[in-house]
């Protein structure tokens, strides 16, 4: 059996309503589970960029690659391991502001963890922090162990190693 | 049907658009612009049912009627099943109108069909003005959303300033690299709305490439690996057809010698009396193709891909050849079977290239091979069926005396079923683009309406539906459009009182426990008599012949139904999950 992998995949598209909609059936019709999808702006104007984190295994990855470019709307589909990519996420604690002042390790975590206090009023204090996976994970677990009131973890970014040539294949439409 | 007239009216118009730079514009419609941007298309022809939210477009097209005919079908499914028969027998794009909600919903069924069929279709639907949107509104349904998994593309329109370059755009989608359907949901507001009319035919869009560039290495490859086989083995699918390479593969197979047999929808392009035609693959297909599938050495599969109804159990299919893979969709490319060498692009223009590099062959050996098992397959299956001794009419019979008639020129369109793997199994055909079935959806209820878009898409053409009782009844409601059409088809149902593929399936894997498959039917005859077709019942072999042949003489629709053998099997079969190799004969 072909092992099961992370893939992060980036689809590079139109900026057209539905696209979303269109790209999620083709992992829903497969049954696959999205670990984490975002929509953003990318570096060409008016071209949207998904970034979707799916486990599966390769021979799989490559026949949604090709199911996914296949969409009217879509420029390009890529697929990468994580050894191919920096990518971050990022996460949002809100939490009771007693424990900043009463609990010294709550200061000690916020310290080691280079998490960034965005406020801080009477009642609670809200931290951020941006990084991979693991590390979110492990703050999550520290301060979890104190009372959290709310968490929200964004799903992941990531920009390759290697160049991805869309814009050429943009411009070469041009012409 | 002013066919010839309406088409001169149509160049004129496209012509004046032309030589006018830059494009001069007009004040109109949304709906108007709609119906002018079909015609601009070359529309003449469309299927549809009117309603609320596509009012404003009926009425242009009233006012437009002696240009673009609509034919109002008694459901919207009819309409999208005789919008693909139409583009199936002409290798034109099909269209078909609704209202929103029910209407647009309605549709869903034949889109699918066209999806899954790669059939160029428009769909136009009317939507609740835009300000309704998502208000739960009257008729309102998410069709785009509902859509979008069976569509090539969709797309909602809320201004009209938008329907005419989304309209071109729909156009090229639907009938550009593999073909497919385009759904165009239009808002009430945008049919009213006046603008500035200019329209201009779509030529690309920049994130799409419908034809993927051939790679000459690809095809050398290909060359060298069927130029070293001992026994080479084509099966062709409905790319050839969709990419006009009828005389290309003719060539190649008999410039190599290569035996070369057919997926359904691949059937009539190659005449099926073709020497190196060895008939169809698939689960109820030939004997010797599917075997032999597993002993050649060379598979070359042309504008096909693999569906599970032709490869059977993947895990033992055609595992000790090489396959060479010529496609046009790069994502059919290693999705079921993987391939030594995959030619992208369009059939015409790989198999061109091809065919130059070919050696001359004969193979005649490995050929004797597919003879052999056709004659095993005769003793076995196709006498019995084509000339039985036994009292009840066989399906086979029937379809015997059709080609006898028809000389093989006629379109079979058939529905889905025991009837259907007969009549793509038997029927004989002269002509490409003449074997119109809904082969990957499976869509029962497909045939009667088809067969009116492809008599009206191919006048000069008989056309004959061989439905069975079940499907039959799906869209019956079509005799009505066929009434007031007045549309020459010939309609040619198998009785058996039963759901027959279901029945033999109830009887071979369900220890014949026959669960709903059991009909008690009306009286067909006295049914099409209610709409003046003409119509006749057959139940003895004696009356068989001449009975078809009065079908097939007459000039108008015709209905013959023929009561026949009622727990007759279809073989030879290949059970599911087995391999080719394990085909039954029995």
């Amino acid at each position: 059996m072909e092992e099961e992998r992370l893939y992060t995949v980036s689809v590079y598209t139109e900026n057209n309503i539905g696209l979303l909609n269109r790209i999620s059936a083709i992992f829903q019709r497969r049954h696959i589970n999205i670990e984490s999808i975002n929509s953003s702006v990318s570096e060409i104007p008016h071209v949207s960029r998904f970034t979707i984190v799916v486990k599966m295994t390769e021979t799989q990855m490559k026949k949604i690659i090709g199911q996914i470019t296949k969409q009217i709307e879509v420029i390009r589909a890529f697929y990468h391991t994580d050894d191919e990519i920096i990518y971050q996420e990022s996460c949002i604690f809100k939490i009771k502001s007693d424990l900043l002042f009463e609990d010294r390790q709550i200061q000690n975590i916020v310290k080691e963890s280079n998490c960034r206090i965005v406020t801080v009023n009477r009642e609670f204090f809200v931290v951020e922090k941006s990084g991979r996976k693991e590390e979110i994970d492990q703050l999550f677990e520290d301060f979890n162990a104190y009372g959290i009131m709310q968490f929200v973890r964004s799903g992941r970014i990531a920009v390759t190693k290697e160049k991805l040539k869309v814009s050429q294949m943009l411009n070469a439409f041009n012409q | 049907m002013k066919k010839e007239a309406s088409q001169t009216e149509i160049e004129e118009v496209t012509l004046s658009h032309n030589q006018s730079e830059p494009k001069s514009t007009v004040r109109i419609s949304g709906s108007e612009a709609i119906v002018r941007c079909l015609i601009e298309e070359g529309v003449d022809i469309l299927y549809g049912y009117p309603g609320g939210a596509i009012m404003p477009v009926y009425d242009e097209l009233y006012k437009f009627r002696d240009k673009i005919h609509h034919v109002m079908t008694r459901h919207e499914q009819g309409a999208t099943h005789a919008a693909q028969g139409f583009a199936r027998i002409s290798g034109r794009v099909g269209v078909a109108i609704a209202t929103s909600g029910p209407g647009a919903t309605n549709l869903i069924t034949g889109i699918a069909d066209a999806q899954i069929d790669s059939t160029p279709m428009v769909c136009i639907t009317g939507q609740v003005a835009s300000h309704l949107l998502g208000s739960d509104a009257f008729q309102e349904t998410d069709i785009v959303g509902i859509s979008t998994p069976v569509t090539k593309w969709n797309h909602q329109v809320t201004k009209a300033a938008d329907i005419p370059k989304v309209l071109a755009k729909a156009f090229y989608i639907a009938k550009s690299g593999r073909p497919g359907p385009v759904l165009i949901d239009i808002t009430k507001d945008a049919q009213f709305e006046e603008f500035d009319f200019s329209y201009e035919k779509c030529t690309g869009v920049r994130s799409y490439i419908p034809v993927p560039k051939s790679d000459d290495k690809a095809i050398a490859d290909a060359a060298e690996l069927i130029n070293g086989a001992k026994k080479p083995f084509i099966v062709w699918g409905q790319g050839v057809i969709l990419g006009k390479a009828e005389d290309e593969l003719k060539a190649v197979i008999e410039k190599a010698g290569i035996p070369a047999a057919w997926t359904i929808l691949g059937a009539s392009a190659i005449p099926t009396a073709h020497p190196l035609n060895v008939g169809m693959v698939g689960m109820h297909g030939n004997y010797g193709p599917n075997v032999l599938t597993n002993e050649c050495d060379v598979l070359i599969a042309i504008g096909m891909r693999f569906d599970d109804r032709v490869t059977g159990n993947l895990n033992s299919y055609a595992k000790q050849a090489k396959v060479i893979h010529f496609e046009i969709d790069p994502a059919e490319v290693d999705k079921n079977v993987k391939a030594d060498v995959a030619v992208l692009g369009n059939a015409k223009e790989s198999l061109a290239k091809l065919l130059p590099l070919l050696a001359k062959n004969e193979h005649s050996d490995w050929h004797q091979r597919f003879k052999d098992y056709y004659t095993l397959e005769c003793e076995k299956v196709i006498n019995a069926d084509l000339h039985p001794t036994k009292e009840g009419l066989t399906m086979g019979e029937v379809l015997k005396e059709i080609n006898r008639c028809s000389n093989g020129d006629a379109a079979i369109v058939s529905d889905v079923g025991q009837h259907q793997m007969i009549a793509c199994r038997y029927a004989e055909f002269t002509t490409t683009k003449s074997n119109i079935t809904s082969g990957g959806l499976g869509t029962m209820g497909f045939a009667l309406p088809a067969a009116i878009g492809a008599k009206m898409a191919a006048p000069e053409r008989e056309v004959v539906a061989i439905i069975g009782d079940g499907g039959y009844q799906m869209t019956i409601q079509e005799l009505g459009t066929i009434f007031q059409q007045k549309t020459a088809v010939k309609i040619v149902v198998l009785n058996n009182d039963f759901l027959g593929m279901v029945r033999q399936w109830q009887q071979l894997f369900f220890e014949r426990r026959y669960a709903s498959t059991e009909m008690t039917n009306p009286d067909f005859v006295t049914i099409a008599k209610g709409y003046s077709i003409q119509a006749k019942k057959v139940t003895k072999r004696e009356e068989l012949r001449e009975a078809v042949e009065e079908m097939m003489a007459s000039k108008e629709a015709y209905f013959l139904e023929v009561r026949v053998e009622k727990e007759d099997n279809v073989f030879p079969m290949i059970p599911t999950g087995a391999s080719v190799s394990d085909m039954r004969l029995e």
